[in-house]
């Protein structure tokens, strides 16, 4: 199936306007591995006949990694930039699939003149379940399988959103295993703070190792994650302990676009 | 002549505990303004539940069970201690014992009852320490005066307790020479089985004295070895978690100074000679010292009780790296103890020419924390470390430029194409063509 795809731009001179936008974030447009996330949510989306938009090459980041690191310059440069291009099509409501991104919009943008309604694509995939514009197919993908859910901390611990990615696990013919660190007290995959950009500091493990091994324990044959910096570091700890043949490192969206048939 | 002395020490201490009480309200106004008066009703709530009802202890509930005991016998105890400043500058003995009948007799009872529980209590927390070596409570930042402080304030606690069975004791077997008793739950049986072998009137009635003496004394003790102790959390608890960041925790405060900078750059209409105003651009961008964090910070730092469950959440710390949030707290503390000091001696203008950054906390540390907010969550009662660490943070990015070089490239690529790594926003919508 081909994905359908609008931007801002576009649909704004045929005289259009979305009901969503969607965020990619930097992840979701340049990394590999993210990218795949990126489609699979979009293919959710077409699925569903959301009426999205993302913006494309107007879209940049969001400052989130400026901030963490200190430079606040950097940061409202990037916000201000954003806020102007988002107002300026009077966007009302964001997903994204990133929750860094979600975070900072979310959060710190309403501060600097940029107020929307901000959601993370589990919220978004669990509403079009729940309104019953996507139903799972009986196909079996998933059964007998154990999940185990990554929380990332900005969506987790930073934004308390716990049970959205969870519920939908739930609903795949799957059983869900949660890690001795889950919820308010899981394990930081590493990558925070722009700990992604950067070697981390002496020490005597890597974070992303210690944070495997939780995963390991489950003898969980999936690692659902929902942001694509902890999908990178749990990815990277898979490849670390060579179970990638085992263990799969899966978006929650992918697990989604898979049950469905998508 | 009791009561005199009495009355003088109570004078005393009282007054040397507001002298103390006074210097750390001065070291926290050192601390930046911060507005934390709105949401009066979230604010109580969070207080009640946080500090009084002690939430987030029961995450772990062994140490929350022997921590409950220690903590109601304290605050219970409290009742009690108004008796015993009446007695004491009166001269009567045991005031309410008379009129309150047996609502007394079940008060002190229960009094009794918590104290057993915390004496308890208290021999678990030593041997916790002790001999068990729990690793957030061995730790290189406790080694010296804060494992001392530890166990001092444990010790404390089982001498008072000693004396309030002392005094309970030697008090019932007093009665009972007469053939009548107090009827406390505890002292009723346990008096007569320490001294009950003691005939002699005058003997129990000195031993009486000790206990109550000794007991007031210890009260005294305790009050004014809180000011240079970290368990000052008993009182700090509380407005510490009424002043809570109640905003989400992932979200950092935008600093107003460089958002006014930021637009001045953005606006094309802006004079670049025109002069600042007068209220432009603060001191410094971020925190050098702890007169550059907020007073929220700095009350944080007298809060810590240095029991370490942000650093044995820290993902950073566990893995062996450098940072550990509770030396951060400490740090931070210790900073504003001495600097406030300097400033008391030397006159509020002057400095001594350290800081909390470089002095105390090193760039390894502030680098190695992933910003996970764990040590946010885990707090007992709601420290926010992570603040300082960001604001220590800025002040390196921003003031000196001291950036690993990493996070350099990482910036400019953000600058100069809007996007952490080497893509140009041209190809921002090249994987929607991509198989």
């Amino acid at each position: 199936m081909s994905i359908q795809i609008r931007t801002m731009a576009a649909m704004m001179a045929s005289g259009e306007s979305p009901d969503i936008l969607f965020w990619v974030g930097c992840a979701g447009s340049f990394d590999d591995r993210a990218k795949k996330i990126t489609k699979a949510l979009v293919k959710i989306l077409n699925h569903c006949k959301v009426n999205f938009a993302v913006l494309g090459n107007e879209e940049s980041c969001t400052g989130d990694p400026a901030k963490r690191v200190g430079n606040e310059f950097t940061f409202q440069m990037q916000a201000l930039m954003n806020i102007e291009v988002l107002n300026g099509y009077e966007v009302k409501k964001i997903v994204t699939a990133c929750p860094h991104c979600f975070n900072t919009l979310k959060n710190e943008y309403p501060g600097l003149g940029g107020t929307y309604e901000v959601i993370h694509h589990t919220q978004l995939i669990q509403d079009l379940i729940n309104t019953g514009k996507l139903a799972l197919a009986d196909n079996g993908t998933f059964k007998g399988k154990k999940i185990t859910f990554h929380d990332p901390c900005y969506l987790g611990r930073a934004n308390d959103v716990y049970e959205a990615p969870r519920v939908l696990i739930e609903k795949l013919d799957a059983a869900l295993v949660e890690m001795k660190r889950c919820k308010t007290n899981g394990l930081c995959c590493g990558a925070g703070g722009a700990q992604m950009f950067k070697e981390a500091e002496k020490g005597n493990k890597e974070i992303n190792i210690e944070r495997t091994e939780d995963a390991l324990e489950t003898s969980a044959n999936i690692i659902a994650t929902g942001c694509p910096f902890c999908n990178t570091m749990m990815t990277d700890g898979i490849k670390h302990f060579e179970k990638e043949e085992d263990v799969k490192v899966m978006d929650i969206a992918e697990l989604i676009a898979n049950a469905a048939d998508l | 002549m009791h009561q005199l002395i009495f009355s003088v020490l109570t004078l005393v201490s009282f007054g040397f505990f507001a002298f103390n009480l006074r210097k750390i309200a001065q070291n926290i106004h050192m601390g930046l303004p911060l507005d934390r008066t709105d949401r009066k009703a979230d604010r109580w709530r969070t207080m009640l539940l946080v500090a009084l009802g002690q939430k987030k202890m029961f995450t772990r509930p062994i140490p929350a069970l022997l921590h409950l005991s220690l903590y109601a016998a304290f605050v219970i105890t409290q009742i009690e201690l108004v008796e015993i400043l009446i007695d004491g500058i009166s001269g009567s003995h045991r005031f309410f014992q008379d009129s309150l009948g047996g609502f007394y007799t079940f008060m002190i009872s229960f009094i009794e009852i918590l104290s057993i529980l915390a004496f308890i209590g208290t021999i678990a927390f030593l041997a916790r320490r002790n001999m068990l070596k729990l690793p957030r409570l061995s730790m290189k930042e406790l080694v010296g005066w804060p494992t001392l402080d530890a166990n001092l304030i444990l010790v404390f606690e089982l001498i008072l307790i000693s004396f309030i069975f002392t005094m309970n004791g030697a008090d019932e077997v007093l009665r009972q020479q007469v053939n009548q008793t107090n009827g406390f739950a505890i002292s009723s049986w346990f008096g007569p089985l320490l001294f009950g072998g003691i005939t002699d009137t005058q003997t129990l009635h000195i031993l009486e004295q000790i206990g109550w003496w000794g007991h007031i004394l210890m009260v005294y003790t305790f009050m004014n070895y809180l000011p240079y102790s970290k368990h000052l959390h008993i009182f700090m608890a509380f407005p510490n978690t009424f002043y809570s960041k109640l905003d989400p925790k992932g979200q950092f405060t935008n600093m107003k100074s460089v958002t006014n900078e930021v637009k001045l750059m953005l606006d094309p209409n802006a004079d670049p000679y025109a002069a600042a105003p007068p209220d432009a651009a603060p001191a410094r961008f971020g925190a050098k010292d702890v007169t550059d964090l907020t007073w929220k910070n700095l009350m944080d730092a007298y809060s810590c009780t240095e029991c370490g469950r942000c650093t044995s959440a820290c993902p950073a710390n566990t893995t062996g790296k450098l940072l550990s949030p509770r030396k951060i707290m400490m740090d931070t503390r210790d900073r504003m103890v001495e600097l406030g000091d300097y400033k008391r001696k030397n006159g509020p203008d002057t400095d001594d020419g350290k800081s909390l950054l470089g002095n105390y906390i090193t760039e390894e540390e502030l680098w190695a924390c992933t910003s996970c907010n764990a040590c946010v969550q885990e707090c007992p009662v709601n420290i926010d470390p992570l603040a300082i660490i960001m604001d220590l943070r800025r002040f390196l990015v921003m003031e000196e430029s001291k950036v690993p070089t990493e996070l350099t490239g990482m910036l400019t690529n953000i600058e100069n194409n809007g996007a952490p790594w080497q893509f140009a926003a041209a190809e921002r919508l090249n994987w929607a063509n991509e198989d």
